[in-house]
């Protein structure tokens, strides 16, 4: 057995009698059987009694937040890709309440840590309150006629949940062999100590024995089933090396006369193509030669109600993105309508392009009715509006939104025609 | 710092090849460029689309089961060695908060988008907003500063997230980059070829043979880093009040003295990470100072104010927390201040004059919508 310590000399700083000063030393021992070097092991503690022992620890040790310690492990364990390492944390029945989640979490990815949990079935630290692992009839300070809930199964919980190793043990004695059992495991493992209170669960419960309240409790002293093996954690890998590759660039290849800024927005419903619709219009800007600006508005429900969009079409480069009043509205469906409604109202001057079979909105723009919906059908109705625009009010060379539409996939289900005809 | 006027009379003649691309594209590409190895997130509108790419792009990304998590993991894996980055929005952000204590306590390097949207609550998703400058600057309890930068443009979106990581890394601390839905979803031609160059922050590490104390500063205040990969030095790092060694600590002297050196070692470097832009207008009485979305508004406003005959100042803060001095000695230059935001009640205005105010000073603000170049113009001559 390895002569290296794991523990300083000084005394341990808990209460006489606390059990978590015998996890300290069945840590220090299983680590030794195991032969590891005391800065390859990296203890992460959390909040609590058990939380002030970091200082005894001469491997490297991580205090946070309570709760938390076994997400902290998570990153910690995930981070190192060095081999020989091990990650073990110290957590107690309340931090495992409030962190029940990473647990299950932690033990459902297969991350590689060994968790001690240190359940002495109450919070030590603030005055003997309960946590979710208090037993039935366990009394506390602050619960003196006992408990009436059951308490966590943690090793049940975890076990299901993809642990590797799950073991309860009394805290009594020396556990070491158990501790080594899971320290040894890779991916996820977890090891229950159970232990009463000195402070306040043996005041609280006098003549208690642990054996008797844990069988009592219905928990279980063993090594529970694995029902997972080890894996590992699943980190996705880049598939793409520069995202300012060359299929984002446009290169100008047609001459506009327009001066200034032009405005565009578009409304319809979601599914009808006014994000793309949209696009096409700014590319073919692009391929004039002018700066352009696009973005979508929608309800969080992508897939259902409206679905609008913005673009500025300028000789000049654009600071601002936003549109107060459109020079150009468009609307294609009665989604469009509504939610166009009040922009519409705000124009008095401009041009409302709309569907002819709805009732065009009050407004001081003038109105053009178009049969949008009719020539080319719901799916295409949006990009057919952008076409009829063009081909009819030529802010851009027509050739430029047709190339845009030719270079995209859509072209080989659309015949151009269909997108010209006015 | 650049001129402005350069950018506005920049002719569309010039262009050939253009990108048409939204912010997230430069963010996430900046981030990685800059030494950025892992990016963890949890999903939320309207940040999506720096997930999205973050698939794409980072050597190593990972799906948190939820923010607190995600900020866990991060920490995690900024303690060996990584520089992660992450993007939320407010609700993401108020879980967060408990761990970007943590972080900073352990000064661990962590980079955190945060792309706001209309509150309070979940308010509306997919509407912008500049509602989160007042939580950010009050994340830290006891009033300590998150060095936090704002995006006002594409090309912010370039350098500032660069720039976010430098000073992660160099100042061991997380960091907050804050943003809008209106910055990084919208596209944009954009010319990609005046894109500076971006080099890689590598983490320097203790290389000292005497004994290694997790929390003992250099002269520059801040503790050389090891990583808990390696085995030369035991490694100790806590989120509780401690001692240089990393040791928990009630209130000692020296325990005291460390959590003050958090405070000094931000203030005491602001001037290496204060970024802004300033286009003072020789006879301007009248000073625009304006940051994140609101600052393209501002742009325009000060160029077509110009253009009427009234030559008006603008300031745009990049460095939004903490507040460089230098701005203070460009706002006492000026009898009127105009400071556009969207929110309700001017987060950066109380910031920048508090309570009190001062003669001269206005805010232009509102919910739900951009804060249109208009307005400001209508502030500016009342």
């Amino acid at each position: 057995m390895s002569t290296i310590k794991f523990l300083t000399d000084n005394e341990l700083p808990f209460c006489k009698g606390c059990g978590h000063a015998r996890v300290a030393k069945n840590t220090e021992k299983a680590l030794l059987k195991l032969g590891f070097d005391p800065l390859d092991v990296i203890l992460i503690t959390d909040i609590g009694c058990h939380g002030i022992i970091d200082k005894s620890f001469l491997t490297h040790t991580v205090h946070g937040l309570h709760g938390r310690s076994v997400a902290l492990a998570g990153g910690i364990s995930m981070g190192i890709s060095e081999p020989g390492k091990k990650t073990v944390v110290f957590i107690g029945d309340g931090g495992a309440t409030i962190g029940m989640q990473h647990l299950i979490g932690a033990a459902h990815h297969g991350l590689n840590m060994t968790v001690v949990v240190h359940n002495n079935m109450l919070y030590g630290m603030t005055g003997g309150q309960p946590s979710e692992f208090t037993p039935c009839g366990f009394r506390t300070p602050v619960l003196p006629e006992g408990s009436k809930n059951e308490g966590y199964d943690i090793c049940k919980l975890i076990s299901s949940a993809g642990s590797s190793y799950t073991e309860r043990v009394l805290g009594i004695g020396d556990y070491s062999d158990s501790l080594a059992a899971a320290f040894s495991t890779k991916g996820f493992s977890l090891v229950e100590v159970m232990e009463i209170c000195p402070s306040y669960g043996t005041k609280s419960n006098p003549g208690l024995k642990l054996s008797t309240l844990v069988k009592g409790a219905g928990l279980e002293v063993k090594v529970f089933k694995s029902t997972n093996k080890y894996r590992s954690h699943s980190i996705i890998k880049p598939i793409e090396t520069n995202l300012l590759s060359e299929e984002h660039l446009i290169e100008k290849v047609f001459e506009t006369g327009l001066k200034g800024s032009v405005s565009v927005s578009l409304a319809g419903s979601a599914g009808e193509g006014i994000q793309l619709a949209a696009e096409f219009l700014a590319k073919a800007a692009m391929k004039s030669g002018l700066h352009v600006t696009k973005k979508g508005s929608y309800p969080v429900t992508v897939g259902v109600g409206f679905s609008a969009a913005d673009v500025i079409i300028s000789s000049e480069p654009i600071d601002f993105t936003g549109i107060s009043l459109p020079d150009i509205l468009i609307i294609t469906s009665s989604d469009g309508l509504s939610y166009a409604r009040a922009t519409a109202a705000g124009m008095n001057k401009g041009k409302i392009l709309i569907d002819d079979q709805l009732e065009p909105p009050v407004t001081g723009a003038e109105i053009i009715k178009v049969p949008f919906r009719k020539k080319a059908g719901e799916k295409n109705c949006s990009l057919y509006s952008i076409f009829w625009f063009l081909n009819t009010f030529h802010h851009l060379p027509v050739d430029a939104i047709k190339q845009v539409f030719l270079e995209n996939k859509i072209s080989a289900k659309i015949p151009i025609e269909k997108m010209m005809e006015v | 710092m650049t001129s402005l006027a350069d950018n506005q009379f920049k002719g569309a003649n010039k262009i050939r090849k253009t990108a048409f691309i939204n912010g997230s594209i430069l963010i996430t590409e900046s981030c990685v460029r800059a030494g950025a190895d892992i990016f963890i997130g949890y999903p939320i509108t309207p940040a999506d689309l720096l997930y999205q790419y973050a698939v794409k792009r980072y050597p190593k990304m990972m799906a948190g089961p939820d923010e607190i998590t995600t900020l866990q993991w991060m920490s995690g894996f900024a303690a060996t060695g990584h520089i992660p980055v992450t993007a939320t929005s407010f609700p993401g952000y108020a879980l967060m908060i408990e761990s970007v204590n943590m972080a900073f306590m352990m000064e661990l390097p962590i980079v955190i988008i945060l792309v706001q949207r209309l509150g309070p609550a979940t308010g509306t998703a997919t509407v912008g907003a500049m509602g989160d400058l007042s939580v950010v600057n009050g994340t830290i309890s006891g009033g300590f500063h998150l060095p936090t930068f704002a995006i006002s443009n594409m090309k912010d979106c370039w350098d500032l997230p660069a720039r976010a990581i430098k000073t992660a890394v160099r100042l061991r601390t997380p960091v907050v980059l804050l943003t809008s839905k209106e910055m990084i979803m919208t596209l944009c031609s954009f010319d990609t070829s005046e894109l500076g160059e971006i080099n890689k922050k590598q983490i320097s590490t203790y290389e000292g043979e005497e004994e290694y104390y997790s929390y003992r500063p250099d002269n520059d205040g801040i503790p050389p880093f090891l990583p808990l990969t390696q085995n030369r030095h035991q490694v100790r790092l806590t989120a509780s009040t401690h001692d240089m060694k990393g040791i928990i600590q009630n209130s000692s002297q020296e325990a005291i003295n460390n959590t003050k050196r958090l405070h000094n070692k931000i203030i005491n470097h602001l001037d290496s990470f204060s970024f802004y832009e300033i286009n003072e207008q020789p006879g301007a009485d009248t000073l625009i100072v304006s940051y994140d979305v609101s600052a393209q508004a501002a742009r325009k406003a000060v160029y077509e104010l110009k253009l009427i005959g009234k030559p008006v100042s603008l300031l745009i803060a990049k460095t939004i927390l903490p507040i460089p001095d230098v701005y203070m000695d460009i706002l006492n230059k000026y009898s009127k201040v105009i400071i556009p935001e969207e929110n309700l009640d001017g987060q950066f205005r109380h910031l920048l004059f508090g309570k009190a105010g001062r003669n001269g000073v206005s805010g232009v603000n509102g919910i739900a919508k951009m804060i249109s170049p208009e307005a400001i113009i209508a502030e500016v001559l009342k």
